[in-house]
């Protein structure tokens, strides 16, 4: 165990990122062809091949991939399982999604109003934006969280600053007395679990579980047909995507990823050499929070609506189940994986993949998917712990030794992959 | 009406007389059927308003008969002879065949068709009414059972007639549990219904300190208060106290309100009334002189309205400082409304004695409640303190294997109807299934990832996905019923506040049970000596001869297993899903983290606290069990990090293994 990875990574000569780095380059030449090729493709700029909705389903499948990301560098790279990581999505989405409702509602209530006898006031403007969104859950006033939903700037600063801020305070706490391993895993479920429950409340001023609605119309867009808004939004994901992926890269290139990756290996032994461990992993809990945040927001106004269902601790098991078929500790892997298993999922439960006559039986794919794909995490769990991007390997002729669960090393607890050379 | 009235009795009269030849026997002249005469209009108009003097008339008679009539008529054996004009009770021997008897003797007058008969059918109205009257007859019957029934009428629907009543048969009643409540319910009508304020304060104040809802009911009308506003606070005996406006009991606008009503302050006009007013006097695009498109705000509105006041085309509304005004001026004060002032304050005083009292019993009930809560969470996290505590494994598929055990339960119950049987079968059945579920999962994944806690954590959730879905699919989404037997039905009832369901009771004694159950197992048995070892240092343990894949797959069995009875019994205290297990999972983490993990006293400590944790913050916020689970899960979050190896921390070799 001398050779801990912190040997491994080549930052010590000033190089390019993208120069060390060649695999970046493949991955983000092939998502410019991807992005290229479906907007040829799609019905809003190109030949139409490709259905709007089906647009959608590819910016919302690249979305989950930057959010994957983040979870694979909190967790692949870090050590960090952090079951909270699809709270800090929905905390995105429903930052974002606010704004949008606001704002919607806002131009609907001014125009009805505009055909009053006597101009409104801005007070009848506000209560008549309240009535409308709130509705459903029986109350006409705005909650004090909405106090800058009308203000776009703000509540994009909250899609970055609510999830890191939140993510900053639960790590802070839980790191500085030492919460580690599985421990921390059930604790950030336990947050996870407790801001659904709180949401799900009717008075929780977010609509109860109505959640946020409407989301796919953009304020004074109404006229932009949803084929070109979901187009700008595939490009939007996509380019977050690449600049998420560039900035993964980046933070784990270099003596910083080294360190990180070494924390995940040997916490304690890292601790013993200087480093302050604790501030590495509240940058990396922070950050990643940050990037799922932004994900979430980009991810909503293409589904349309988000409610406190989507925040339940199952999404963010499923997120871990996503990475770890696609290989942890590998950017691309938690890519493939996110894009792989939810696109499938999509295929299986949108009802579309034909049943399985067994004769005696019939095999529904919507009520057998999650079967299989829970089975398959644990086939996945114990005889490919390096998951699909682990093919790569094998295609590369990189071989490790077959462990079959056998200790590496003498010491319990931690993940002890042997890193592939990035 | 008298006309009417006079007419009406010569008519019954000169019928009487024309047509009294078939009923030649019965006795006109009876007293009971003279009185039922006089009242015939109204017995046989039989309308709930009017038929009050006929009842009170024949209650009040002291005829011996009076009662068999009242029970005649109420069971619709009253019929009316048209030709003879006279009542009696009859029988019915087919549909056109009656057989007739006399009031007065009960002497049967012969069968008749009943052509020539009226039959009164009064509705439940008078039938209630009737009853009432009854209740006086009844409460002198000989049967006590009657006079038992006769007091659950009264108590039902009294009125000021029955306090008398009941005063009468006071010092007679001989039965001293009869006597008892007799007494009881005379105080409650003294308080009700009597006329004098020093007869009535002393049965108030009988009643100190007792829990009865129905002496409660009594209490609380009488000090209703109802609010009133002058420019001094009056010195009258009724006044109860002066109440600040803004506050919850009066809001500020309910206060002004108060003041408009009587008609000791200007109405305000509210903003949708003001807005109405100025649109009906837009005159082409100006308001009293001022442009439309400049009313976009508060302050113009109000200068508009003002104008428009000036000009006589609106009534003046209030001005904000002459509401400021009659704020200073006035004060706000409630009044008794509902008795005199010695009475309400007598009733105030044994009231607050009361809610002191039904404070203690509802702390004690709360008590009771977060034990129950507790005794689920120790039974729910149980298995996981011997998976999690003692061996290390995280399952997070302990929930689906309280779920299978809860399904066990519900399989075992479709086939074995008799539920006390079904339960005793289901039980051990339970235990069987998820004991051989928990040696297969040991065998064929966990086995593979000992020491790799996080790896673990991610095959377990596998495994939970699938499981969930799979009940899914063979059970369907919708709740299935585990019903308890009928012996676990009801409640034990301590008073009229504290109670706790048998069920409750069942399952407490059921964690008791497991308790004793782990401790004989691991500090008495083979197998806990060798489990101990295991856990502590396997190789030493092998060596000394124990097989530590053996040991490993019978304890994470016996701890599954113990995890599917939980199930059978949560089933029976909550319905049966696919997703009760994640219910539970992550408070069963909690509760074993909470406690300390390997201690099972800890794990007990770990489930009362969250237990107790919860009731009193749903205590606090009772509408709302989803925000007292949030701000629970908040706390267990925050008391982790002041002690993060839980209430009791194990110490020395076992905290390292």
């Amino acid at each position: 165990m001398t050779n801990v990875a912190l040997d491994t990574a080549p930052a010590r000569q000033p190089t390019f990122l993208l120069i060390s780095n060649p695999s970046v380059l493949i991955f983000l030449a092939c998502l410019a062809i991807f992005t290229l090729g479906v907007t040829v493709l799609a019905e809003g700029f190109g030949i139409g091949v490709i259905s709007t909705s089906f647009v959608k389903t590819l910016g919302k499948t690249l979305c989950l991939c930057l959010v994957a990301l983040a979870m694979d560098l909190v967790w692949g790279y870090c050590g960090i399982l952090s079951l909270g990581h699809m709270a800090f999505f929905g905390i995105g989405g429903y930052a974002i999604g606010m704004w949008l409702m606001y704002a919607r509602t806002e131009i609907i209530v001014v125009q009805s109003l505009s055909a009053a006898p006597l101009p409104p006031t801005t007070q009848e403007i506000s209560d008549g934006i309240a009535a409308q969104i709130f509705g459903v859950v029986g109350a006409s006033e705005f909650p004090p969280i909405w106090a800058v939903a009308h203000s776009l700037p703000l509540q994009l600063a909250a899609v970055v600053l609510v999830p890191g801020l939140l993510a900053l305070v639960f790590g802070w706490l839980a790191f500085r007395s030492r919460v580690t391993g599985v421990y921390l895993s059930i604790l950030t479920q336990a947050m996870t679990l407790a801001l659904s429950l709180y949401l799900f409340q009717n008075d929780s001023g977010l609509r109860g579980n109505n959640g946020l609605s409407g989301l796919q119309n953009l304020p004074g867009l109404g006229d932009v047909p949803q084929s070109t808004v979901s187009i700008w939004f595939f490009w939007a994901s996509a380019l977050a995507l690449g600049l998420g992926y560039l900035l993964c890269v980046w933070v784990v290139s270099g003596k910083f990823g080294s360190v990180i990756r070494a924390i995940r290996d040997d916490e304690s032994r890292v601790r013993f050499l200087g480093y302050p461990v604790e501030a590495y992993k509240l940058f990396i809990f922070t950050i990643t929070a940050v990037i799922a945040g932004i994900a979430g927001a980009l991810y909503y106004p293409q589904a349309g609506i988000i409610n406190p269902a989507e925040i339940a601790p199952i999404a963010s098991i499923y997120l871990a189940v996503w990475v770890a078929i696609g290989g942890r500790g590998r950017l691309y892997g938690a890519v493939i994986g996110a894009a792989f298993v939810s696109l499938l999922s999509t295929y299986f439960t949108g009802g579309q993949a034909p049943d399985i006559n067994l004769g005696f039986y019939t095999i529904q794919w919507v009520n057998w998917w999650t079967v299989l794909l829970g089975l398959s995490f644990v086939v996945v769990t114990l005889f490919a712990p390096k998951g699909l991007g682990g093919l790569f390997d094998f295609i590369a002729s990189k071989r490790s030794p077959s462990r079959h669960g056998a200790d590496l090393g003498p010491d319990a607890g931690a993940l002890r992959e042997k890193e592939a050379e990035t | 009406m008298s006309v009417l009235r006079q007419f009406c009795a010569a008519l019954v009269s000169v019928l009487l007389i024309a047509f009294a030849a078939p009923l030649a026997a019965q006795n006109a002249d009876a007293p009971i059927q003279r009185l039922l005469q006089e009242h015939g209009e109204i017995i046989a108009k039989s309308s709930r308003r009017t038929i009050g003097p006929a009842i009170d008339a024949l209650a009040d008679s002291g005829l011996l008969e009076a009662q068999a009539v009242l029970e005649r008529w109420q069971a619709k054996e009253m019929w009316f002879d048209k030709e003879a004009g006279l009542f009696v009770y009859a029988e019915e021997i087919d549909r056109h065949t009656i057989r007739a008897f006399d009031f007065a003797d009960g002497t049967e007058l012969g069968e008749f068709e009943d052509k020539g008969f009226k039959q009164l059918k009064p509705n439940s109205g008078i039938r209630g009414l009737i009853g009432a009257a009854l209740v006086r007859f009844q409460l002198n019957d000989p049967n006590p059972s009657a006079r038992a029934a006769a007091l659950i009428a009264i108590e039902r629907d009294a009125d000021e007639s029955h306090l008398a009543a009941l005063r009468a048969v006071k010092e007679t009643e001989d039965n001293p549990r009869l006597r008892e409540r007799i007494d009881r319910l005379e105080r409650i009508l003294t308080i009700r219904f009597a006329e004098d304020d020093a007869e009535r304060i002393a049965a108030i104040e009988s009643f100190n300190g007792d829990l009865g809802v129905d002496v409660r009911a009594v209490l609380n009308p009488l000090v209703v208060t109802s609010l009133d506003a002058a420019k001094t606070l009056p010195n009258d005996p009724d006044v109860v106290g002066q109440v600040e406006y803004g506050t919850e009991r009066l809001s500020a606008e309910d206060a002004y309100e108060l003041l408009v009503t009587k008609e000791l302050a200007v109405p305000r006009i509210t903003r949708g009334d003001q807005k109405a007013a100025l649109i009906a006097n837009i005159d082409v695009d100006a308001v009293a002189g001022i442009e439309v498109a400049s009313l976009n705000t508060v302050t113009a509105r109000d200068m508009a309205y003002a104008a428009l006041a000036r000009e006589g085309a609106v009534e003046p509304a209030a001005t904000a400082a002459e509401v400021a005004h009659a704020f200073d001026v006035y004060v706000f004060f409630e009044r008794y409304r509902n008795a005199s002032p010695a009475v309400a304050i007598a009733a105030q005083a044994v009231l607050t004695g009361i809610e002191n009292k039904v404070a203690l019993n509802q702390t004690i009930d709360l008590g009771l409640d977060a034990l129950s809560l507790a005794s689920i969470y120790f039974l729910a996290a149980i298995g996981l303190a011997i998976t999690f505590g003692v061996m290390g494994v995280i399952n997070m598929a302990h929930g689906e294997f309280i779920m299978m055990g809860a399904y066990t339960g519900y399989v075992v119950q479709l086939f074995i109807p008799d539920y006390t049987l079904s339960i005793m079968v289901a039980i051990p059945l339970a235990f069987a299934v998820t004991f051989g579920a928990g040696v297969a999962m040991e065998r064929l994944v966990i086995r593979w990832l000992y020491h790799r806690p996080l790896e673990t954590l991610l095959a377990t959730f596998g495994i939970s996905i699938a499981l969930q879905q799979l009940a899914k699919n063979i059970f369907g989404t919708q709740a299935r019923p585990l019903t308890a037997p009928g012996w676990l039905d009801g409640s034990l009832v301590f008073n009229d506040i504290v109670s706790i369901s048998y069920i409750r009771i069942a399952i407490f004694v059921l964690a008791l049970l497991f308790l004793a159950l782990f401790l004989i197992v691991m500090n008495r048995t083979r197998l806990g000596l060798e489990v101990r070892a295991v856990t502590q240092n396997p190789r030493m343990a092998a060596s000394m001869g124990i097989n530590p894949d053996r040991i490993n797959m019978l304890t994470f069995g016996f701890g599954s297993g113990i995890a599917g009875i939980a199930g059978v019994a949560i089933g029976l205290y909550a319905k049966v899903t696919s997703e009760m297990g994640s219910d539970y999972i992550v408070q069963s983490f909690m509760t074993v983290v909470v406690g300390g993990v390997g201690n099972i006293w800890g794990t007990l400590l770990g489930a009362t606290m969250v237990g107790t944790m919860q009731k009193g913050i749903e205590w606090l916020n009772p509408s709302n069990t989803l925000a007292a689970q949030t701000y629970m899960i908040l706390f267990i979050i925050l008391f982790i990090q002041f002690r993060p190896k839980g209430i009791i921390a194990l110490k020395g070799r076992a905290a390292e293994a």
